[in-house]
């Protein structure tokens, strides 16, 4: 009988066991991917190099989806900012501008997120809070006052009534001499993600669904810069989920879009390059690396195998980040800036297109200006003093990192395949498949918190030395006293047969299946105001109620 | 000690914004641990909360919010309480609420306030103790 040799790594892991510090058990990412103490040439033993990575801006664009990445052009800083009224988000835009960001992403408050006017009774208390309160084309025109958006790009979050406030935008747009081609910019309209994970849902599905197409057509035919839909992990990942989850959903959610359009007459390759998606970057370093580089070679796979797409725009998945919100802790709050810091490095090294830095006191209100400009100022450092951006994809080749990016595409697989026995992504919705995964996920991390398994410095570990209180940003009463006169001042001010009109117009279209971008445009040009369009909406479409699960 | 009382609590988002993540956990957790939990959903509104909250008997109402209309509403469901007079139901909330204006509501009869990075078993517990505040 031959004598095995032992391996050069058989000997290292006898050592390993034998020494003086007994190794830890077990290790796993933050989503509960096992990891290794060591990974070696064997991880990666049927490996090519070709299939798996190729060169940036190169199928399956595993590093990066243009030939020089950083070295071209940097990542685009955008922070998402919105608070108070239209005119107090404006003068703070304008600060962003100046002080180096390249483009404006809108923070909506939830009043105009969920349809309501800010003179709805439903709206009290919620005027300007988390975001900027946006009820008709006037408050839009003071948004933008004095910013030429043919200059910058635009990024919109929001979702149910998203295709009103592109219209809105389009508008401000006509009244600074501008055609709607030569604007640019990212409305969310992700409606899929919002019955799964953020809940801002109104319609029911189908209907809503009709809505993000006819956004999409809309976009492909008229609007080249435009990015109609920006399918988003964020939400879900922050209402809990893992990180294979978050990347599963939201590219099974990208892939239900692209079957949607097509059903509606778009050729794959009008629509595909300008999809863009957005993910969140969560606190365990190279899980979020792996995740950002497996969702690229997933995309291109997807759309140049399964959806027969030949523009190689289709198969790039350009993607913004968000560091994550749910990392932050109200216990010592500074700290929240060193982990903002990693995630943003995480996000760089995983090749994202743009980025947004939380500020540390997030958990607590909307930032104060300082602590903005210290999130800014994060991002800068990243791009300018660490050296990252100088080497594209400089991670790659690493026995771990490929073999995570492998692990996290195999488990976005098998998702894939669980969807599909399910009758795909609206009965997944349905049946509250979604719901459950990222709800079990959700708890399961708290029990390993509780537990101690898992350390957060200063919640669980480290409890001591609280700094002092940190400022906080305060929405006065004033100004939903203030957004709540001038609404109800415009809809005496204005000419409401045509708001009428326009109206019955919108519904006639609702009902029938033409676009309904022509007739939305018609009503926010005459100062129709959001809430009266989504009620005249939800009258054709009804609303949607989810089943309760926790 | 001997754990007698079986509470019966309400959980509730109560504004307009849909972060859940937390009431569904806490909502769990408080189920595990033995109390029967009533989770309302999303987008409740004080009346509908005060409402399901007395046709149910509940022992306590807690409500999340991440909106940052906490100072307009969980007031709104007090003083509804109190005109039902049903002021022996205790209210606790969480979510994304600045410390002063978790002061201020504990002076207007808010039992407890916990936010982000609060322990499960420090709700538990809470519950478990008859609502008793830190």
């Amino acid at each position: 009988m031959a004598v095995r040799r032992k391996t050069a790594y058989e000997e290292w892991a006898t050592r390993y066991r034998a020494g003086k510090r007994a190794p830890k058990e077990s290790a796993t990412t933050i989503s509960g991917v096992p990891i290794e103490p060591l990974y070696t040439p064997e991880d990666l033993a049927d490996w090519n190099y070709n299939e798996k990575l190729g060169f940036p801006g190169e199928f399956p664009y595993t590093r990066g989806v243009y030939p020089s990445m950083y070295r071209g052009q940097l990542w685009t800083i955008r922070q998402f900012a919105g608070y108070g009224t239209a005119a107090e988000t404006n003068r703070r835009y304008k600060f962003l501008l100046s002080q180096g960001q390249a483009g404006l992403s809108v923070a909506f408050d939830m009043p105009t997120l969920m349809g309501y006017d800010s003179d709805d009774a439903l709206s009290q208390g919620e005027v300007g809070h988390c975001g900027v309160a946006i009820d008709s084309l006037e408050d839009m025109e003071t948004l933008f006052d004095g910013i030429r958006l043919d200059e910058i790009t635009t990024s919109m979050t929001i979702n149910s009534p998203a295709a009103i406030l592109y219209a809105m935008y389009i508008a401000v747009g006509e009244k600074e001499g501008l055609s709607a081609s030569q604007l640019g910019g990212t409305l969310q309209n992700d409606i899929l993600k919002e019955y799964i994970a953020q809940k801002e849902y109104i319609f029911p599905p189908e209907p809503s669904m009709r809505l993000v197409v006819d956004t999409i057509v809309f976009a492909a035919r008229n609007m080249p810069r435009w990015n109609a839909v920006s399918i988003s992990g964020y939400h879900i990942r922050e209402a809990g989920s893992t990180a294979i989850q978050e990347l599963a959903f939201t590219l099974a959610d990208g892939m239900a879009y692209v079957e949607a359009s097509i059903k509606a007459g778009l050729k794959v390759d009008e629509f595909a390059p300008r999809l863009s998606f957005f993910f969140d970057s969560h606190i365990d370093f190279f899980e979020e690396i792996a995740k950002f580089r497996a969702a690229r070679r997933l995309w291109a796979r997807l759309m140049r195998e399964k959806y027969g797409a030949k523009d190689p725009k289709s198969w790039m998945l350009r993607f913004h980040t968000q560091t994550a919100g749910v990392s932050l802790t109200r216990q010592q709050v500074e700290n929240n800036i060193s982990r903002t810091a990693y995630e943003a490095m995480a996000a760089v090294l995983g090749g994202t297109n743009s980025l947004h830095t939380n500020s540390m006191d997030e958990v607590l209100a909307l930032p104060t200006e300082r602590a903005a400009q210290i999130a800014l100022r994060t991002q800068q450092v990243l791009a300018h003093e660490t050296g990252v951006a100088n080497t594209i994809d400089p991670l790659a080749g690493s026995y771990f990192i490929e073999r995570l990016t492998d692990e996290m595409e195999r488990g976005a697989q098998q998702y894939f395949d669980q969807i599909d026995e399910q009758g795909g992504v609206l009965r997944c919705i349905e049946n509250g498949f979604f719901q459950r995964e990222i709800a079990d996920a959700a708890f399961e991390f708290e029990r390993k918190l509780e537990a101690n398994e898992r350390i957060i410095v200063g919640v669980n570990a480290y409890q001591e030395g609280e700094g002092a209180p940190v400022p906080t940003l305060r929405i006065g009463p004033e100004t939903e006293a203030a957004q709540v006169s001038r609404v109800k001042a415009l809809k005496a001010r204005r000419d409401n047969t045509s708001v009428h009109n326009r109206l019955d117009e919108l519904k006639t279209v609702a009902r029938g299946t033409d676009n309904l971008m022509p007739p939305l445009l018609n009503c926010v040009r005459a100062y129709v105001t959001e809430g009266e369009i989504m009620a005249a909406l939800k009258e054709v479409f009804g609303v949607y109620r989810e089943p309760i699960l926790f | 000690m001997v754990q007698t009382k079986h509470y019966r609590v309400l959980t509730a988002k109560v504004g307009l914004d849909g972060h859940d993540r937390g009431v569904k956990v806490v909502s769990r957790a408080l189920r595990d641990a033995g109390v029967e939990v009533i989770y309302a959903g999303l987008r409740q509104t004080p009346e509908m909360v005060v409402e399901a909250g007395i046709q149910e008997d509940v022992d306590a109402i807690g409500v999340s919010l991440h909106s940052g209309a906490h100072m307009t509403l969980i007031p709104r469901i007090l003083e509804l309480l109190k005109e039902r007079n049903a002021s022996d139901i205790v209210v606790f909330g969480g979510g994304i609420i600045p410390k002063d204006d978790a002061d201020e509501l504990k002076k207007m009869g808010v039992v407890e306030i916990f936010g982000p990075g609060t322990s499960l078993q420090t709700i538990i517990d809470f519950v478990n103790s008859g609502f008793k505040a830190r």
